[in-house]
């Protein structure tokens, strides 16, 4: 069973204990709840580079020549 | 003048679920956490949750995230914790750790809590994606003083590492 480190800060002391099963659920939700939020950036980020390849083929230029348009 | 004093820290020699500093004294102005961390997690770019006193409510935040291929905005709102905190996973480069600082104003004031936390990982990569940075604007919407905080690796399978290292500091104005 994994555990969490406690550190009282009004007398140093240092203590270990075990997680709760209640704990670990909590962190799976979390944890699900993270996941969830970096698969949508990365289908945001997946949706640009589309569009932006799609836009640079409609206008026959590369990044390298967009990106001088824009200097 | 500022001055900062390092109220306590912990060096994990083993690997923790979570990392609690209980206890934190009022006799400062602000308080300011810095680590540096590696968790387990199957990724470049692991997540640490933050909460202030043991509390599940009212931790709402906004996110820059950039990866140096894309760069995002993000917005949670009461949400049980803060995690938009960024920290090594065990992909990146064996012993490189991420480091994060989280800087709590008027920590003893009956307020509602504006908290600044910037983070990133590291890794000796060049490789876009792999290397995330986070600059977040973050508020605990609680009036209570802050007398804990609580970093935490994610999962229960998932854990700090051995060699992270976390240190509280207290700032006083005077």
């Amino acid at each position: 069973m994994p555990h969490k480190v406690i550190v009282d800060c009004s007398t140093g002391e240092t203590t270990e204990v075990e997680l709760t099963a209640q704990e670990i659920a909590d962190q799976e939700a979390a944890h699900k709840a993270a996941e969830a939020d970096r698969k949508a950036q990365e289908v945001i980020a997946d949706a640009k580079a589309t569009a932006k390849t799609a836009l640079l083929d409609k206008l026959g230029i590369t990044a390298e020549e967009a990106t001088l348009l824009l200097s | 003048m500022a001055t900062y004093t390092l109220i306590s820290s912990n060096v994990l020699s083993s690997t923790a679920g979570s990392v609690t500093f209980s206890a934190i004294p009022s006799s400062y102005t602000d308080l300011e956490v810095r680590f540096s961390g590696r968790t387990n997690d199957t990724s470049w770019a692991a997540y640490c949750w933050v909460t202030l006193n043991g509390a599940t409510t009212n931790f709402s935040e906004t996110a820059l995230v950039g990866n140096g291929s894309t760069a995002s905005s993000n917005r949670d709102s009461a949400s049980s914790s803060w995690y938009q905190v960024r920290i090594n996973g065990n992909n990146s480069t064996a012993s490189t750790y991420g480091n994060a600082s989280i800087y709590i104003p008027s920590y003893t004031a009956s307020q509602n809590k504006p908290v600044s936390i910037t983070s990133t990982n590291e890794g000796n990569s060049s490789t876009a994606g792999q290397i995330v940075m986070t600059a977040t604007a973050a508020l605990w919407s609680n009036t209570a003083a802050v007398t804990s905080i609580t970093l935490d690796a994610t999962t229960g399978g998932t854990l700090w590492m051995s060699g992270s290292s976390f240190y509280l500091y207290g700032i006083s104005n005077a």
